[in-house]
């Protein structure tokens, strides 16, 4: 018996607390609404999410700072491929992957920038790059240049084998960077491949060149 | 009590003195016989060292007013020190430059210091410049360069070193010496620390920070300074950066270039020496002759656009030796102002991009080129 009991009040208790989150929740996005001026009763899913993110960035001013736009800004990064063309054309219409739109065109640039960003950022940083004597890649590579990635794979003769880009990365970081080398997958890895790769758009591929 | 036998060492230090006391008494055509002998062998082995044993610089006697060399000066270049423990790789390269300049002999005039002292402007890198500088042999001169001054914009630097902006005369040659990295204030509108403004200035490619420039005032300073010379005078100016326009985004570059180089332009030769771009870098605007000096702590690559026709690049710098494509050198000094550059590579042979090379718009005297491209 007291067993049942408890559950059943301990049933109820949740049922309020779930019922007051609920209630104070939707009144603040209602209020946040209402300040934004532009939710009413007819309006579909996206303004709901505008409302929500509108909330989050008030409440997370030190989030909010674009950093992609920030970076850009910092440093000359080669923007992604046009892909516009993939918009012309008929028989786009009738399969599945020829079909898109200006939207997917976006966000691939969008996302594949923001990598390449990302990079720059690891690439101008000693400490995201883990440096224990303050240097970066751009000290000796200002805008990627002197990287060369399209001249890989090609035999590293100061290392008597064959290298890709990434173990020059490696060898750089643990050199003079004076850090700890990164997995070949480790997301800074990636990141600074994305950046050195296309920071050299538009120039052959030419492996083995020394 | 002077020793009966004489030690292997003597023996050879007497001779090679003997050797040396003779060649002072040759007339000139013998004098002219053996040192092509010696400048032959040296060549043979495909060295062409800037050092005595070059003709061209023991020659004595002006043939023609100009044409003999009249002083040396040596320089080194920005070393971009860190504080000692947090990175000391730099200071010991700065150091291997002062052994070297310490170790010329003759000893030269004086040792211009090309700017980038510090990498931070922080009080206790230039602190350690100084007192690595101090140890000079001959007296020093320093130029400012954008990492020394966009802390405290120079409080630190001048209470060490004087003023940015100097002029003086040695030997009949005039010398000038600008401060050449003024930017336009970037900083106040975006809030920044002085720690946050010199870390932008510090970033070779960051394009939040302005174009440098000399600045009006200075370019007054400059014509008073020069107005009472001659059009033949001879004149060297020193820039951290280059006095003309070469690729924007590293600040290879100063912005009113087009002004002072107005001003140098009634003269019939001007020097122009500047440090900041870290390689071997020559050009020639009509009258003035540019010439980059190497760094000590890491050599930058070339531009991607915008090279000089006159500069014959070195090769690419092997990345697994930390100091090649650095080094320091000497400058000497010819009497109508103009110069043999002389770059003391710590890894390679030394390069001389001679007077010669760019009087003759590149036709005479050219200097080795690359065999490794920049990329």
């Amino acid at each position: 018996m007291p067993t049942r009991i408890r559950n059943v009040l301990l049933a109820s208790v949740c049922v309020i607390c779930a019922v007051v989150v609920w209630v104070a929740y939707d009144h603040s996005v209602a209020a946040d609404c209402a300040a934004g001026a532009h939710l009413t009763s007819a309006t579909g899913g996206k303004d709901l999410a505008d409302a929500h993110m509108e909330q989050w960035k008030r409440t997370n001013p030190q989030r909010v700072k674009d950093w992609v736009a920030e970076e850009k800004e910092r440093h000359a990064i080669m923007p992604p491929a046009d892909n516009s063309h993939l918009l012309k054309g008929e028989q786009g219409e009738s399969h599945s992957y020829g079909r898109f739109t200006e939207r997917d065109i976006l966000i691939w640039a969008r996302e594949a920038e923001k990598m390449v960003v990302e990079g720059s950022r690891i690439f101008h940083d000693g400490d995201a790059l883990g440096s224990t004597v303050a240097v970066s890649c751009d000290m000796c590579h200002p805008d990627g240049s002197n990287t060369h990635p399209e001249t890989y794979p090609k035999f590293q003769t100061q290392l008597g084998r064959v290298v890709l880009l990434r173990d020059m990365i490696n060898w750089c970081i643990e050199n003079p960077v004076r850090g700890k080398r990164f997995e070949p997958d480790d997301a800074k890895m990636r990141a600074l491949e994305a950046y050195i790769y296309a920071q050299r758009k538009g120039t052959p591929l030419e492996y083995g060149k020394h | 009590m002077r020793p009966k036998h004489k030690s292997v060492e003597t023996k050879y230090m007497q001779e090679r003195q003997a050797f040396y006391d003779d060649l002072k008494k040759l007339d000139r055509r013998s004098f002219l016989k053996v040192s092509a002998a010696a400048f032959g062998a040296v060549a043979a082995q495909g060295l062409l060292p800037p050092n005595s044993f070059q003709p061209v610089n023991l020659a004595y006697g002006a043939s023609a007013a100009g044409e003999s060399e009249s002083f040396r000066f040596a320089y080194i270049s920005d070393s971009h020190l860190y504080e000692k423990d947090i990175n000391d790789r730099f200071a010991v390269s700065l150091m291997r430059a002062v052994d070297d300049v310490n170790s010329l002999d003759p000893q030269p005039d004086f040792v211009f210091y090309g700017g980038d002292l510090a990498q931070l402007g922080q009080p206790k890198e230039l602190d350690l410049g100084a007192a690595i500088l101090k140890n000079l042999k001959a007296p020093l001169k320093i130029m400012v360069g954008e990492h020394d001054w966009f802390l405290d914009m120079g409080e630190k630097w001048r209470a060490l070193f004087g003023e940015p902006t100097e002029s003086w005369d040695h030997k009949g040659v005039h010398f000038v010496k600008l401060l050449s990295v003024i930017e336009e204030d970037f900083w106040t509108a975006r809030g920044m620390t002085p720690m946050e403004r010199m870390k932008t200035v510090a970033g070779l490619d960051n394009g939040v920070q302005r174009p440098f420039t000399v600045g009006a005032e200075q370019r007054e300073w400059l014509k008073k300074d020069l107005a009472g010379l001659a059009d033949e005078a001879p004149l060297v100016v020193f820039s951290h950066s280059p006095l003309y326009k070469l690729y924007k985004n590293w600040n290879f570059w100063t912005d009113d270039a087009d002004e002072v180089q107005a001003i140098l332009k009634r003269f019939k030769n001007v020097t122009v020496i500047h440090g900041h771009t870290h390689q071997m870098l020559t050009n020639r605007i009509g009258n003035i002759h540019f010439h980059g000096l190497l760094a000590t702590a890491w050599p930058w690559p070339y531009a991607p656009e915008g090279m000089p026709e006159l500069t014959i690049e070195m090769t690419r710098p092997d990345p697994f030796n930390p100091q090649d494509g650095c080094g320091d050198g000497e400058v000497a000094v010819y009497a109508d102002g103009l110069v043999d550059k002389i770059h003391s590579f710590w890894n390679r042979n030394p390069v001389t991009v001679g007077r010669k090379y760019t009087l003759s718009w590149g036709k005479e005297a050219v200097p080795p080129r690359p065999n490794r491209p920049s990329y």
